[in-house]
């Protein structure tokens, strides 16, 4: 008898690899935004601690506009208009720019709360052995800070990893993406679903366990 | 010597220090007490530039400390202070927190930097806790640990700003010792306090703040054996 033609075929090993490549590209994604999106969220941070006019005026609103507006709506609306202003980006770039924008804009409030934990009295007698503003700032302010909200930080920063599936929506294949091709070539959505699932915990998990030892390390 | 010349000092419309003129010579201890709000800590803050003036002028050994153009930061290395509240740096190790400004202020190697900040520590009894956070140290400690850290830069003058106020009353005696230490050193050093036993006992001269006026300024058993303004001696009779 001749083999029904089917449409469907089975998960198979190779999707497996599949998924462990879609994996390397979230986690190539997420690690490059957090990157770019903490670096220059300190700065945007910074410049609100400061509260120098403009920075109040003009970043603090800009920034909210980036935490309040859905990441899926920013990504489509990037991805379609850059173009315009003769920006064309792959769905890969276009990704990265909006995520790490979206993830400076969570970092800045972030870090100018860990800056105003380390209060005006402990920067007075900063100040007072001699040290200029930046020694103050990269010896004392920063280290103290970041220790506040590092767990702040942390829960940013897995935010932003899951966000990332959301660029899928721009073609790019990571691991959500990955998981739609196979679940619609295998209609198996519950084991292709369960193993998305057990990339993105394998992707935080060491995140979140490396920074409970950090924390244990600097409390004591 | 630090010379003080008509000093005045506003936070917004309020005038903290109406016209200060004190003079300082090198060696001498000299305390200022007075009430809460009286303007004293104010006075040290505007010593090494920590608040600015609004007019007259603060001269540390010829150098005018709110000029523009003054090296500050190279100032406030003759000009040690130590606070109300320690603020030992929560992430350092005794040590470090020692040794932290000599390395970057000072440019020293880390070697020496360390070798300071050990010699500072054992000056003030903490030369068995070099490897402790300032988490583990009894806020006694942790004042003297940040009387070590001023050392530390090998200051002229030193500015305590209620050093003791802080402390648990048990904990105020070894303060004061090493306070008392620096002294008999011949430590230049101004003392904004309200331990009397202190002011009395350690200082060359006392001066008496009274709303932003040196009221009174005289040896210390002047003060407190024949206090002359009415304002001292009401001060004195609430604090005994």
């Amino acid at each position: 008898m001749e083999p029904t033609i089917s449409f469907f075929f089975d998960f198979q090993l190779s999707d497996l690899w599949y998924l462990a490549e879609a994996a390397w590209r979230t986690l190539l994604i997420s690690a490059l935004s957090i990157t770019i999106g903490t670096v220059l969220g300190v700065v945007f941070g910074w410049m609100l601690f400061e509260g120098r006019w403009a920075a109040a005026l003009f970043l603090g609103p800009l920034l909210d506009v980036f935490r309040s507006v859905p990441l899926i709506i920013q990504l489509v609306l990037f991805y379609n208009f850059a173009p315009i202003i003769g920006l064309v980006l792959d769905p890969f770039l276009s990704g990265v720019v909006i995520l790490s924008i979206y993830c400076a804009a969570l970092v800045a409030n972030v870090a100018r709360g860990g800056m105003e934990a380390v209060g005006p009295s402990m920067r007075r007698a900063a100040r007072s052995l001699g040290m200029s503003y930046w020694q103050d700032l990269r010896h004392v302010v920063l280290p103290i800070g970041t220790r506040a909200v590092f767990p702040s930080w942390v829960g940013v920063a897995l935010g932003v990893m899951k966000d990332s599936a959301l660029v899928s929506v721009l073609g790019y294949v990571e691991l959500l993406k990955a998981s739609q091709i196979l679940i619609t070539r295998t209609q198996e959505p519950l084991l292709i679903l369960t193993i998305a699932g057990a990339f993105y915990f394998a992707l935080s998990y060491p995140i979140s366990r490396y920074a409970a030892n950090l924390e244990k390390r600097w409390a004591s | 010597m630090i010379e003080i010349r008509g000093l005045e000092k506003f936070y917004g419309s309020l005038q903290v220090l109406k016209g200060i003129d004190l003079d300082v010579p090198k060696g001498e201890v000299l305390s200022i007490v007075g009430a809460s709000g009286s303007g004293k800590s104010t006075l040290l803050y505007c010593i090494n530039a920590l608040e600015a003036i609004q007019a007259g002028s603060v001269i540390v050994d010829g150098i005018d400390v709110h000029a523009r153009g003054t090296d500050i930061n190279a100032l406030r290395q003759k000009l040690g202070m130590v606070f109300q509240q320690w603020n030992s740096f929560p992430h350092l190790t005794t040590l470090q927190n020692v040794a932290l400004a000599p390395q970057i202020v000072k440019g020293k190697s880390r070697a020496e930097s360390r070798e300071i900040a050990a010699r500072q520590l054992e000056h003030v009894g903490l030369g068995d806790k070099f490897d402790v956070y300032p988490s583990a140290l009894s806020g006694g400690q942790q004042q003297r640990l940040a009387i070590a850290r001023a050392l530390a830069m090998e200051p002229e003058y030193m500015l305590f700003d209620e050093a003791t106020s802080a402390l648990d009353p048990e904990l105020v005696g070894e303060v004061l010792d090493t306070m008392r230490l620096l002294a008999e050193e011949g430590m230049t050093m101004i003392c904004v306090t309200h331990e009397m036993s202190f002011a009395r006992d350690v200082s060359d001269r006392v001066a008496f703040f009274h709303q932003g006026v040196i009221e009174e300024i005289d040896t210390a058993s002047e003060i407190f054996g024949s206090p002359k303004s009415e304002h001292l001696q009401k001060f004195l009779s609430k604090i005994r």
